[in-house]
């Protein structure tokens, strides 16, 4: 029976993506008999080579894919490494972890009213101060470069990346090696990148993968935050996806291929990135520096920190604000009244959206659970490690940008009668939700001292109760953790729920796009918050089911 | 099981010709039997094998190494069997003792399944506790108790599985000096008083000594 | 007892096999209303605005209580996706059955599926029985759809027209021409912006703009080519360049939708917005979302005028239901309400004149609000060129402006 789980896993993940861009595949190249497409050419690539811009659009995938990563990888690094330990480093942890939660567009929202010409820093000081008694004509959201975009996923991916790195910490010894780079000598910056970093990079890349592949093919925060003239590539592959011209469907699928090889293609470029950097610290290594003096650093990663927890923090709750406020103009600090209108007129309609919302999110989040301790557990036993070919399939859906492969998708739960059925959207929340759920467990997992399992057995007892009472119990903060994160990436999804759950699956996360379009922001701050509301309370229950559990044992609490 | 000895055969545990190889290359070989009440110390620097010899004993070898010979305890061949029908108690240098239950819990966990009902159980368990001077330990949390004192819960934890046979794998080399004699005094007292074959790997020659029993050195 | 059994039975396997049956047949009306009932009907149609989403709901639970109908709004963000739906299922050979039973269309989005052949194919909009009070004369744009024959394939929901908007504490006298924009422009950069198309208010804007600078606006309602395109262009795409760096963010970034522009309004970032509800800045008002010195105007020489529609697809499930829902949006009933600005105001299909007294008395009872222009001051309706234009000036623009660095 265990034997078949990474089997049936990796039926579960491959398929979909497989099936999904073969269904991609075909109208790239011409093949899409429902609109008179029935030979194979090579013609969509060729008007896809034909839009204006098409290689800045890529080209400003692939920079902010990459910028992103870079900067939220080394604000986070900076940040374990200068205040690892310290009562400043606990209380950011609690700090930023909620912001998990936070959906992305949501914080979207909530940055770009934050930095707007009109928006709430410039009122902070207009006009008073500036003399602006009308928002000056700056290009600071959806600037040509990127920036605001850019920003707008540093400060989501930072506390993602935090949250994965302080899971991987305890398992590296981090701290002993602290201790080992201190006595010789090593400023905490300096040692912690010596030492501890390329252990911990080792267990950190995947889900650093997983953030590139996001960044390159993003749509939300594009639309809200990104440049538009033109945009990067995914939103341009959706215009022509959403081009009421049904010819545009093949060049929209040729964009998502490219969007596929852009996304590679940045994935390539990281992995020099590393290879590089591997030689630069192995030249600084033999320079025998001990960079003692790193209190710049150490003040510019606690700045930054704070920074990015600030502007999100901050967007919610101006957003909250939003939600409640009358007429609320430039150059008000705040708005002129206060009214529950807009929660009076949407809650109604919202309840059965959130109860859906709940209801695909706890199947599909405890399906992969369950799969994902299957899968570890006939590892464990079997003896096996993960081979290339499980790895690639476990990122497939991470790494294959939605829209590539959702529409094929489409065609192929229509054709097997699988569409608006709830099962079928559990499948595909799975799909997606998976790979999370084991990239959270699988660290903490792999990390248990195993000598417990053997001691259990010398006690005689079998595998299974070893793994029933000893193991999970032990593992069952990661374990939860990883059903939240998995419950949190499963109600983020809007793209797939929309078209496998055929609009008879209405979710808060589907309610909250469509009505977002009719760029109300009292509507948007009303359902951002219900939206960050969900994962907040799975985050919540799987930290307090196990505090409650083991309250009276002081080795089950988080390490401090 | 002692009861299914065939005719003739030892008691006690034998390593018949026990030989590790990783990749070819040999790691170690041991042909030794240890009578009940008896302690084999195998020594040797770390990397020696030393430890890979006594997870092949305990049936937890890595299938990364290949093993050939037979173990049999008290005559039965356990060499196929899995870790938990072999009867061999396990001692790790740590503790090791589940964060997640109590010391009673613990001990429970351990306690064998022959003795039945909730009252017999807990009284065993109680007993133990007891027995090394531990009463009123049952609800601690072991996170809070003292390196001795989690040594002395991980033996009687291992003793109520009752084990055939002792495996003993640097068990004292976390514990102060002043404890560990203590401590040693107190496991190899029970495995003799038990008639438990003892197989002990370590690299410290006062444990050797004080096992008073043979010792093979492995390179 | 077995008869009944096999009876049973084979009613079990009717109710499972898709519906092969012959589509429902508007004329014999009683007929549809019987099969319609205890149907489901699932309703796509763009769900941005609270007000709008409330009004579906209310036709919703009418129908439900009148026809046992039950209607389900699944609510999109983007026509298109509904199409790709439809698509989907025709790749996947699903004939009958299908998800969407009726949506909210018009357009090229019609014009896609008209041609794709994924239209409910007969004329069953046309024989519905409210359809008669469809003002055919008076609005002919509930007859051509983008130039497009509707062809009975689409019932007439409401009309849009592209109204602007500006605020009076402000722009006292707002420029209500092309020309008279540009110059404003000029004079105050930075404060005019429009929906980067292919957004449809952003290319409705292009169209409204090439109907006053094209040198024969009769042409805009023809197929075009390469030549005549150019031809009618010239002037047009000129007027552009010159009003780019006036533009926003000196037209280095544009709002993605009219409800963006508007939010830009209601920050005083620009000083004229537009979209094609002529209520949108009576109830964005009402909403809070504007300030009440908001104030509708057209342009002298008229906008551009649409009608909205529902469409049923080849495959719906409930075709009888969808009927149903469309044949009540159309009556006088659902439609004065509609009309009515607190509660959506987007105008009528119906010829309100013709209408017996109590229906008619309905729509002169509606105050419209105070930023809505009556119908009478709407300004002459230009038509929708052909759909052929709008691609071409679509691919020009983006082509021109949108990689504009």
């Amino acid at each position: 029976m265990l034997r078949l789980v990474p089997a049936g896993a990796f039926l579960v993940l491959i398929g979909p993506v497989l099936a999904g861009l073969l269904g991609a595949a075909l109208p790239a190249f011409g093949y899409l008999p429902a609109i008179g497409g029935k030979n194979l050419s090579l013609g969509p690539f060729g008007d896809l080579a034909a839009m204006p811009g098409l290689l800045r659009s890529c080209g400003l995938s692939l920079a902010i894919g990459l910028i992103t990563t870079v900067i939220s990888y080394a604000i986070v690094v900076l940040f374990i490494a200068g205040w690892r330990g310290t009562r400043l480093f606990g209380a950011m942890e609690r700090l930023v972890s909620p912001l998990l939660s936070v959906p992305h567009a949501a914080a979207a929202f909530g940055l770009a009213f934050l930095i707007a010409p009109s928006g709430f820093l410039v009122r902070l000081v207009s006009p008073w101060l500036t003399g602006w008694d009308r928002p000056p004509d700056f290009l600071i959201v959806n600037d040509s470069l990127g920036l605001a975009m850019m920003a707008g996923l540093i400060v989501k991916e930072i506390p993602f990346l935090l949250l994965v790195s302080l899971a991987a910490l305890p398992q590296i010894r981090a701290a002993q090696f602290g201790h080992v780079t201190a006595s010789l000598g090593y400023g905490r910056i300096a040692g912690f990148v010596f030492g501890v970093l390329p252990a911990l990079y080792r267990q950190i890349r995947l889900p650093v993968f997983a953030v590139l592949a996001y960044a390159t093919s993003v749509v939300d925060v594009a639309l809200i935050l990104g440049p538009t003239t033109p945009p990067p590539l995914a939103v341009r592959v959706l215009q022509w996806q959403a081009d009421p011209d049904l010819a545009m469907r093949f060049v929209a699928a040729a964009g998502a291929l490219l969007q596929l090889a852009v996304t590679g293609l940045g994935l390539l470029v990281w992995v020099f990135g590393e290879k590089a950097t591997a030689r630069l610290c192995a030249v600084l290594y033999a320079t025998g520096r001990r960079g003692k003096d790193d209190k710049v650093w150490r003040r510019l990663a606690v700045t930054l920190m704070s920074a990015s927890a600030f502007i999100v923090l901050a967007g919610i709750a101006l957003l909250a604000l939003w939600s409640i406020a009358g007429l609320w103009r430039y150059p008000d600090l705040l708005p002129d009244s206060l009214t529950l209108g807009v929660w009076m007129r949407s809650l109604p309609g919202l309840t059965s959206p959130l109860i859906n919302a709940v209801v695909i999110g706890i199947s599909s989040s405890l399906a992969a659970t369950a799969i994902a301790l299957g899968a570890l557990e006939y590892e464990a036993r079997a003896g096996v490690t993960p081979t290339i070919r499980a790895l690639v399939a476990l990122y497939l859906p991470l790494l294959v940008p939605q829209i590539a492969f959702l529409l094929g998708l489409n065609v192929v739960f229509t054709w097997a009668y699988l569409d608006g059925r709830l099962v079928a959207l559990v499948l595909v929340h799975l799909v997606f939700v998976f790979p999370y759920v084991l990239l959270s467990l699988a660290d903490p997992w792999r990390a248990w001292d195993r000598r417990y399992g053997l001691m259990a057995r010398a006690l005689r007892h079998g595998p299974d109760a070893v793994f029933w009472r000893i193991r999970l119990p032990m593992l069952l903060r990661p374990v939860l953790t990883a059903a939240a994160v998995g419950f949190a990436v499963s109600i983020g999804l809007y793209l797939p729920t929309l078209m496998i759950g055929a609009g008879r699956w209405p979710t808060i996360t589907t309610e909250a796009v469509a009505l977002a379009a009719g760029g109300d922001r009292r509507v948007i701050g009303a359902t951002a918050l219900l939206q960050a509301l969900l994962p907040f309370a799975g985050f919540a229950l799987a930290l307090g089911i196990p505090a409650l559990l083991f309250r009276d044992r002081r080795a089950m609490r988080p390490a401090a | 099981m002692s009861d299914m000895d065939t005719a003739g055969a030892k008691t006690g545990l034998t390593l018949d010709k026990a030989e590790i190889t990783l990749n070819g290359d040999r790691l170690a070989a041991v042909d030794a039997h240890i009578s009940p009440g008896e302690i084999l110390t195998v020594m040797g620097p770390s990397g020696s094998g030393k430890s890979t010899l006594l997870a092949y004993v305990a049936g937890f070898l890595d299938p990364v190494f290949s093993a050939t010979g037979r173990i049999r305890l008290n005559g039965l061949d356990v060499t196929a069997l899995p870790p938990e029908r072999r009867g061999m108690g396990l001692l790790f240098q740590d503790p090791l003792l589940f964060p997640h239950l109590s010391v009673g819990g613990n001990l429970m966990f351990g306690l064998t399944p022959a003795i039945k009902g909730h009252a017999a159980r807990h009284q065993a368990v109680e007993a133990a506790l007891s027995y090394v001077g531990m009463d009123d330990f049952l609800d601690r949390d072991p996170a809070t108790l003292s390196g001795g004192q989690r040594a002395r819960v991980a033996l009687m934890r291992t003793l109520l599985s009752k084990p055939e046979a002792l495996l003993l794998d640097e068990p004292f080399s976390k514990l102060d000096t002043a404890r560990r004699g203590q401590v040693r005094d107190l496991v190899f007292a029970e495995a003799r008083q038990r008639g438990l074959p003892v197989l002990l790997v370590t690299h410290d020659a006062v444990d050797a000594r004080a096992a008073g029993g043979p010792c093979i050195e492995l390179a | 007892m077995l008869k009944t059994l096999s009876a049973s039975l084979i009613m079990l396997a009717a109710a499972a096999l898709p519906a092969y049956a012959a589509d429902p047949d508007p004329k014999n009306w009683d007929a549809v209303l019987a099969e319609a009932e205890g149907q489901t009907v699932y309703f796509h149609a763009w769900g941005g605005e609270t007000r709008i989403n409330d009004y579906i709901a209310w036709a919703g639970r009418t129908v439900k209580e009148r026809h046992g109908v039950r209607v389900v709004h699944v609510k999109v963000t983007d026509t298109a996706g509904v199409v790709s739906k439809i698509l989907a299922e025709k790749a996947a050979g699903r004939e009958a059955g299908g998800a969407v039973d009726l949506v909210w269309i018009n357009g090229e989005n019609f014009v896609a599926l008209k041609d794709a052949g994924m239209l409910l194919d007969r004329p069953w909009a046309s024989e519905l029985p409210n359809y008669r009070f469809v003002d055919e004369t008076g609005k002919p744009t509930v007859l051509t759809d983008f130039t497009v024959p509707v062809d009975g394939r689409e019932a007439p929901w409401g009309m849009a027209k592209l109204v602007f908007f500006h605020d009076t504490a402000v722009l006292a006298d707002p420029p209500k021409s092309a020309a008279a924009l540009l110059d404003w422009a000029k004079a105050n950069p930075g404060r005019f912006t429009y929906p980067q198309p292919p957004d449809f208010v952003g290319s409705s804007f292009l169209k409204q703009v090439l109907y006053e600078l094209a040198p024969d606006p009769a042409v805009l309602t023809r197929p075009t080519d390469d030549e005549t395109f150019k031809k009618a262009t010239t002037q047009f795409f000129a007027y552009l360049d010159d009003l780019t760096p006036h533009l926003w963010r000196q037209g280095r970034a544009y709002p993605q939708n009219y409800g963006s522009m508007r939010q830009l309004l209601a920050d005083s970032e620009v000083d004229i917005t537009f979209a094609f509800n002529p209520a949108d800045a009576s109830n964005a008002i009402a909403n809070n979302e504007l300030p009440d010195t908001v104030r509708s105007y057209v342009f002298d020489a008229g906008t551009i005028a649409n009608s909205h529609f529902l469409a049923i697809p080849f495959n719906a499930n409930a075709k009888a239901g969808a009927m149903v829902l469309a044949d009540f949006m159309m009556s006088p009933e659902a439609q004065a309400r509609k009309q009515d600005p607190n509660v959506w105001g987007d105008p009528t299909v119906l010829d309100v004149a013709a209408l017996a007294g109590d229906d008619r008395k309905r729509f002169e009872a509606l105050d419209l609000g105070i930023a809505t222009l009556p119908p009478e001051k709407l300004g002459l309706a230009l038509l929708e060129p052909h759909t052929s234009w709008l691609k071409r000036l679509e691919i020009e623009w983006a082509r021109r402006y949108g990689v504009n660095q």
